[in-house]
C-alpha cells in the first residue's frame, strides 16, 4: 500500500489525532501523529490485515531544539511495506505512551531513547537507563547538554 | 698509680684456674679460652647446608645464597619469559590482539598466553576504548590481578582517547587516569608487529627490575 493510502486510512479511522504526512525528503515518508494518539495508531497499524506493520525497524528521539520528536519506522514482511510514524514533543518534560507491548523490540529502543535524549515513555515495562551509568545526570544527546567536569573522580 | 702485687691475688676478678687449665699452669685460662672462640669461629664460618629445598622457602634459600644480580636476573627472565595477559578488548585493537595471538604472529612464542581471568594474569593488556562506563570494571579487575601486574595501553583510544579525545562525554581519555601503565602503543589499531614490540618492550622494562638487589 502507497504511503498516501496508508494516510488516508488512518485519517479517516483517527481525525485529528493524524496531523499530516510528511512526503517530500522522506523515505519512507512520515505520518505526524499526536502523541497521544502513538499506541492506538500502532496498534492498529499492526493488526490491521491490510496494513500489518508487524517489523519496527527503528524508533529514534530527534531534538529540534524548539521541540522533540520520536519516530518510528515500520516494515511489514507481509505486504513488503514501510511507513514512518513520527510525534511531536513539547521541549517542557517529553513524554508520549509506550509502544513496546505492541512491538517488543521496542523497549530496548525506548531505553535508549531515555537515556540520550529523556523522552519519557508511559506504561513502559522497564524504562532505564541502557548506555550510560546508572547515575549519569543529564541526557547527552540533548542540543543544550553540559558535560560534566568529572565522573567519578575522572576527568571527563 | 704504682705496681702493688697484692692487688693480684687480692682483688675481686682473680680466681683459682681449676680442671684443665689448671694443669696447664696459671695463663692456660687464656689459652683454652682463645681455642674455643678459634673453633667457634671456624665452625660458625664454614655452615655448609644441605641443599634440600622443597617448596617455597626454596626461593628464600636461594635469595640467600646467589649473588643478588644473579637472583634479580633469574627472577626478571622467569617473569617476562611468561607475561600471561589479561583477556580485555573492547574494541576494534581486540580484533589485532586476536591477531596477534593466533598462529601467523604467535605471542605464545614470548610466554604471552591469554587467560580469562585477572587472577592468573600478570599483564593487562587494554585494547580498546574505555568508558566511563566502563572505568570501575577496569579498575575492579586491575585490583583482582596478582602483584607483580603490569599494564600495556594497547591504541590510541587506551592511551590518550584518540578519536573521542575532543567531545566525548562517556569516553575515559586515556587508561593511564585509571590504572598506571608501564608501555604505550600508538596506533589505530596498532598492527601485531607494534604489539609485538610494545611487548618485547616491556620485557625489556622488566629485565630491569631491582627485586632483591635494591635491598642490598
Amino acid at each position: 500500500m502507497e504511503a498516501q493510502a496508508i494516510f488516508d486510512t488512518l485519517k479517516g479511522k483517527f481525525g485529528d489525532a493524524v496531523v499530516e504526512l510528511q512526503g517530500e525528503g522522506f523515505s519512507p515518508p512520515f505520518v505526524v501523529v499526536a502523541p497521544a494518539a502513538v499506541k492506538e495508531v500502532s496498534r492498529f497499524l499492526k493488526e490491521d490485515p491490510d496494513l500489518s506493520f508487524d517489523s519496527l525497524m527503528c524508533l529514534s528521539g530527534a531534538d529540534y531544539k524548539d521541540k522533540f520528536a520520536v519516530a518510528y519506522h515500520l516494515y511489514s514482511m507481509k505486504h513488503r511495506h514501510a511507513i514512518g510514524l513520527k510525534a511531536m514533543l513539547p521541549r517542557e518534560n517529553p513524554s508520549l505512551p509506550t509502544v513496546d507491548d505492541v512491538w517488543p523490540a521496542a523497549n530496548f529502543q525506548e531505553r535508549e531513547a531515555y537515556d540520550l535524549f529523556g523522552i519519557g515513555f508511559e506504561g513502559s515495562k522497564d524504562l532505564r537507563r541502557i548506555l550510560l551509568p546508572e547515575d549519569w545526570e543529564g541526557h547527552p544527546l540533548r542540543k543544550d547538554y553540559k558535560y560534566p567536569d568529572f565522573y567519578h573522580g575522572i576527568k571527563v | 698509680m704504682t705496681h702493688d702485687p697484692s692487688h693480684g691475688k687480692g682483688g675481686a676478678g682473680a680466681s683459682a684456674p681449676t680442671g684443665a687449665s689448671a694443669a696447664l699452669g696459671p695463663e692456660a685460662h687464656v689459652l683454652v679460652g682463645n681455642a674455643d672462640l678459634f673453633v667457634n669461629w671456624a665452625r660458625k664460618s664454614s655452615l655448609w647446608y644441605l641443599l634440600f629445598a622443597t617448596a617455597c622457602c626454596g626461593i628464600e634459600l636461594m635469595q640467600a645464597g646467589a649473588s643478588r644480580y644473579d637472583l634479580d636476573r633469574f627472577v626478571n627472565w622467569a617473569r617476562k619469559s611468561s607475561l600471561w595477559y589479561l583477556l580485555f578488548a573492547t574494541a576494534c585493537c581486540g580484533i589485532e590482539l586476536m591477531q596477534a595471538g593466533a598462529s601467523r604472529y604467535d605471542l605464545d612464542r614470548f610466554g604471552a598466553v591469554f587467560r580469562a581471568t585477572p587472577r592468573q594474569s600478570d599483564l593487562m593488556l587494554v585494547a580498546g576504548t574505555i568508558t566511563h562506563k566502563m572505568a570501575d570494571r577496569v579498575k575492579r579487575l586491575y585490583e583482582q590481578m596478582p602483584e607483580p601486574k603490569y599494564v600495556i595501553a594497547m591504541g590510541s583510544c587506551a592511551n590518550t582517547g584518540g578519536p573521542f579525545y575532543k567531545d566525548s562525554y562517556c569516553v575515559v581519555k586515556g587508561v593511564d587516569l585509571l590504572i598506571p601503565v608501564d608501555v604505550y602503543i600508538p596506533g589505530c589499531p596498532p598492527r601485531p608487529e607494534a604489539l609485538i614490540d610494545g611487548i618485547m618492550a616491556l620485557q625489556k622494562i622488566i629485565m630491569r627490575k631491582k627485586n632483591y638487589g635494591a635491598k642490598a
